[in-house]
Order: structure tokens, then sequence, then C-alpha cells
């Protein structure tokens, strides 16, 4: 089981994860988009960059009346991204068995301080999703397993790092091929797409000479 | 399934391309549009959450263009557009949704959820779910040339009053002219002041300009309810009385909705360039003045503030000639907190002053202006937008406010240096 596990599972899920990320990229894409025939007052590829980046720095409404959501996400995002590409035993896994490239990890306080970060982060924005109205009203089925399997998935790779027991990596093992196999069929595809759909908003009100 | 329904459906169905693909892949349902919306914000009901609004677009996208919900269709699962969808959404789709835009500017993710909503407005006007207001609107326009059912009669009568005050001449189908310029309907029935500041400005810079007597009528219905044909219809008159007079630029009027019409729709809809530039009188009037053409006097001292119609500023880019406008005639102009490309709606744009059943919620809603004025403590309120000023003094009266509304074309207009060749 183990050897599946660390082998031909491994490669099905990373497969279909990548196969599945660029069908829904190139699907978006060969919707395509009319030309815009009217005479632009400004860049389109300048508003593209400007709004690809400028939507991380929150605007003052998100900043107060959207601050639970502000601060629960950026906890949850930057956790993930450090534990995902600087843990540890994920810079090995990465050198060794997809890149063969290798980078310095972080020490083990940071691990500690990204975890934490991620975990708070998660937990805060599942119950927000549950108790506010809004989110609530929302949220759908694929909002929660995306939440539950992102949650399994550090809970069991935090617990397989500090007992050291090869079952448990083999559970984070798994759960993480899940939800490799998960992520381009769910919403965890925004990781991607939240470049092209604010490129495209950006894009349009460049040429109008806006910055948003 | 009724015929209409079926078509409503095909017309939705064509309005999803990259744009809104992108839009349905990349939402997390974080909900904080909501936050961004008057319609929420001043109710508190999550209903008018404005990506809620686009839940029969979404239906329709996740059951054709997603794994899941082409997995469910193949095995007769999962749920597909309905009719009661249309029915239950109408008053979300029309009447708590001005396409102000705000929502846009704040989305995590950047989606343009006011595109959208403007885009699934096409599906249902198709299929018959638009409000009665919005749709005798649209007939008035494509069968008289006017939402309000303004004819060039009225106009002519409009001009005659303005002759008599000014002793000016009003040029009408002048051949050759360098621009011709637009009203919105407001302008003419409840503002007419705004074509006498437009002449006396006008003629104190020395710009050649006309009206046309076939294509006056800047306001197009046709985007509002989410009607392509008819809004290329309208957009087209204008187009070709411009092209006949052989004008170079076409002035779009402080009206809103119409500039976005005119001059960001416009080509799209008809398929073509135009021939001729387009520029809001805003634009304008900045340039004239620094072009020094725009001589003006004094300014006034008292505290003013700008109200930034959604259309004009948000979605149309026009936001600093205001600011520079109204700076050189007030001597105290104070911004609200939130202004500019992230200012609150009036709460009538989109159509939905047009739309009878709306006016509870839309009074309902101006409490965010009410709060934003109480705020400030300003008592002039500038814009530049007919609509947009008929929503606001209904606002004011509504609640007993004492602020006055003044149009940016007509301080401007009230600002000019004293020529005694002008009088």
């Amino acid at each position: 089981m183990g050897q599946f596990i660390d082998g031909p599972l491994w490669t099905f899920s990373l497969s279909v994860f990548v196969l599945g990320v660029i069908w829904r990229v190139v699907t978006i894409l060969i919707a395509g988009n009319r030309s815009d025939l009217a005479t632009a007052k400004g860049s389109a590829g300048k508003g593209a960059i400007r709004t690809v980046f400028s939507r991380f720095v929150p605007e003052r409404t998100v900043a107060t009346r959207g601050r639970i959501q502000l601060i629960a996400g950026y906890l949850f995002h930057l956790g993930l991204l450090a534990l995902l590409f600087f843990a540890k035993p994920h810079v090995d896994f990465i050198a060794e068995r997809i890149t063969g490239l290798s980078w310095s990890a972080m020490p083990h306080w940071a691990f500690i301080v990204s975890a934490e970060a991620a975990f708070i982060g998660l937990i805060l924005l599942w119950l927000h999703r549950v108790l506010n109205p809004v989110t609530r009203l929302l949220s759908d089925l694929d909002d929660h397993v995306g939440s539950i399997l992102v949650f399994l998935v550090m809970l069991t790779g935090c617990l397989a790092l500090a007992q050291a027991f090869e079952p448990l990596r083999l559970i984070h093992l798994l759960l993480a091929e899940l939800l490799l196999i998960y992520f381009p069929f769910s919403k965890l595809m925004h990781a991607f797409t939240f470049v092209m759909s604010r490129g495209y908003t950006g894009a349009t009100m460049g040429r109008k000479g806006i910055n948003a | 399934m009724s015929e209409k329904f079926e078509q409503g459906v095909q017309a939705l169905r064509q309005q999803i391309d990259a744009r809104i693909s992108s839009y349905f892949s990349s939402c997390v349902h974080c909900g904080l549009c909501a936050e961004a919306c008057l319609f929420y914000t001043e109710t508190n009901n999550p209903r008018f959450t404005p990506i809620h609004k686009l839940e029969p677009m979404k239906k329709l996208w996740r059951r054709e263009y997603t794994f899941w919900g082409k997995l469910g269709a193949a095995f007769g699962l999962g749920q597909s557009l309905t009719e009661d969808d249309f029915a239950e959404w109408e008053t979300l789709v029309y009447d708590s949704c001005t396409l102000c835009g705000r929502c846009s500017m704040i989305c995590p993710v950047g989606n343009d959820i006011t595109y959208m909503i403007r885009k699934q407005r096409e599906g249902f006007s198709v299929a018959g779910y638009a409000p009665d207001g919005m749709k005798e609107a649209t007939r008035r326009a494509l069968k008289i040339g006017s939402p309000m059912g303004v004819t060039y009669k009225t106009l002519k009568a409009a001009l005659a009053h303005v002759e008599k005050d000014t002793g000016m001449t009003i040029p009408v189908d002048k051949q050759g002219a360098d621009y011709m310029t637009l009203f919105s309907s407001m302008e003419i029935v409840n503002f007419p002041e705004y074509i006498e500041s437009i002449a006396r400005i006008f003629d104190a810079a020395g710009v050649s300009w006309t009206i046309s007597s076939k294509a006056f009528e800047a306001t197009n219905s046709g985007i509002q309810i989410g009607n392509k044909e008819a809004a290329a219809e309208l957009v087209n008159r204008v187009v070709i009385a411009a092209e006949k007079l052989g004008i170079k630029t076409v002035i779009s009027p402080e009206c809103g909705h119409a500039y976005t019409a005119i001059r960001w729709e416009g080509p799209n809809l008809i398929g073509r360039k135009y021939p001729f530039e387009v520029i809001h009188i805003l634009e304008l009037l900045d340039q004239l003045k620094k072009e020094g053409r725009l001589q003006l006097e004094y300014k006034d001292s008292i505290p003013m503030t700008l109200h930034d119609p959604c259309q004009i500023v948000r979605r149309g880019g026009v936001v600093k000639q205001p600011r520079d406008l109204l700076n050189s005639v007030a001597e105290h102009f104070t911004e609200m907190k939130d202004h500019g490309v992230m200012n609150w709606c009036c709460g009538g744009g989109g159509g939905v002053s047009a739309n009878e059943r709306a006016e509870p919620l839309r009074l309902q809603v101006f409490n965010r202006k009410k709060s934003q004025l109480d705020e400030l403590g300003v008592n002039t309120l500038v814009t530049a937008c007919a609509n947009c000023r008929i929503i606001l003094e209904e606002g004011l009266e509504h609640n007993e406010m004492d602020t006055e509304v003044i149009s940016l074309t007509e301080l401007i207009a009230d600002h000019l240096v004293k020529d005694e060749s002008n009088a």
C-alpha cells in the first residue's frame, strides 16, 4: 500500500493535477473574448499587470468592513505557501521527486509560525463561511470539501513531521494526492485563474484609463 | 418550457465568454463584494450580495462548462436553469443593482461582477423577465426616439427658450461642425438650464458645434435593460447623424450611462469603429480650460463636495477632470471619504430610476449617500449626471435634508468671465 501511495498514485495524481489545470485554463481561453472596438484611453496590457498585483493590497472597504476575511485570508495563504515551499520535508521531496532543484528550508521556528498562521487562517475562514449570513448563502459543497481537504492535508503533515512516523507520512501523502486530483475540478483552481480574472478586468479598465 | 425562456437561455449562453468563465472559476464565495454594495450595506440582506445576483448565469455555466456539471447532466443529475430562476432573480438583477461597479473594484480575484450582471440582463430581457418601466422606456426610445417620449419638437421648444433668454442662435444640423452634442431626456425636460449652459460656454470658447434634429438623445435604455439589439439601434442613430453632418467629435452629456453607451459600448454594439471621436462634456470643458479658451472668474466661497457619477468616473475613467474643474470655481471643495472610483452610487443608476417598483428600496439605500453627506457636513453637492441629480434631489427631499444639488457644467457656465458680447 505504501509503495502504491509513494509510487503510481503519486505519478497519477500529479499528472491529473498538471493536465487538469492546463485543461481548465485552455477551456477558459477558448471561450474567447471579442476585441474591443472602442478607442482606448490607456494601455490594456499595463492595466492587466497593474490589477494582477494591485488587488493584493486591500481597498479601504475591504480593510474595514471585510477585515476578518482579509486577515484570515492572508494568514492562511501566506502560511500555506510557506509550508508548501519551505518546510524541510517538502523542499527535499520537491528536489527528489519533481524538479531536482533544491533551496534552503525554513528553520523549525518558522515552520511552527507558518503552520499556526495557516491553521488559524483556515479555521477562521471556514467559521466565517458557516456563520456569516452572506458566505453561508453563497457557499456550496465544493467550498467545504476544498476547505476540509486542505485542513486534513495540513494536519497530517504537521503530525507526520512532529511524530516522524512513517504511516502518518503516508496518510499525509495520500491526502495530498487526493487534493491534487480534486484540485482541477474545484474552486481551488482560483490559485491559477485569479491571474486571468484580475488580468481581464485590469485590461478592460486599463483601456478606459482607470486604475482598478 | 416557453419559447421565450429558451431564447433567454440561449441569449445567456452567448454571453459566457473567457472573461465570465474566468470570473466564475475564480470566485471563492468570500462575500466581500457584499461589503462594497450599498444594497447590502443598507439592508443587511445577504440576497443583495452582488455575486449572488448571478446565480442563474452561474447555474448555466456550471451545467455546461464544468466537469461536475457535465457529468451530472450526462446522468440526469444536478440542476438545470429553470424559468422559476428567471422569475425569482428578476428583482435582484434589475431592482437591486445599479451597475455602479463598486463591487468590481474590490473583488480579491478581480471579478468584474458588474460586467457579468450587465451580460446576465441580456438573457433576462430576451426571456421577458425585466421590469415594466424599463421595457416601456426601451419601447419609447425605439419608437419615439427617447425613453421619456421627448421628441425633436420638445427640444425645439426648449431651444427657443434658450435663444430667447440668451439672444444666441443654437446651431441645429450645421454641416461640418467640429462637435455634435447630445442630451439626455432628463436634461431637456428637467434641467433645460444645462442646454443654456453649454450654449454660453461654447459661445465664449468659440467652439464650432451643432445639435442634430435626427439624433439628439444620448440616453440608451437598451444598455440598461440588457437588449443589445435595441442598444445598437440607439447608438447607430447617433453614428449615422454624426457621419451625415461630417462631425469630428460627438459630445456625451452629463448623463452617466449615456457615456458608457456611446463611448465604450457603442462601437462594439454596432460592430465597427467610429469615424469620429467621443468626448464627455467634462473632458471637453477641462480641455478648453487648459487651452485657455475657457475664462473663468472668481471662486465660490461656500463649501462644496462632489458626487461622482459611477458610469463617468468609476466605469468611464473621467476622474481627474471634474476635480480640476470644480477646484477652479470652488474655494472650499472637500471630498467625501469614499470618492473618485470608490464613491458610493446615488442608488438610481442602471435603469433603477426607470423601475417604479424599485423606488422604496432605492430610497432605503440612499441612506449611504445621506451618511456620507452627514459625515462631511457640506450642504452643496455638485454632480455631473442628470439621472444622479434627480435621484439625489429625491433622496434629499425624502430625508428632509437641506442640501443643494448643482450641475458641474452649469456651475462652470455661471463662472464664465462676463463679456458684453456674451450678454
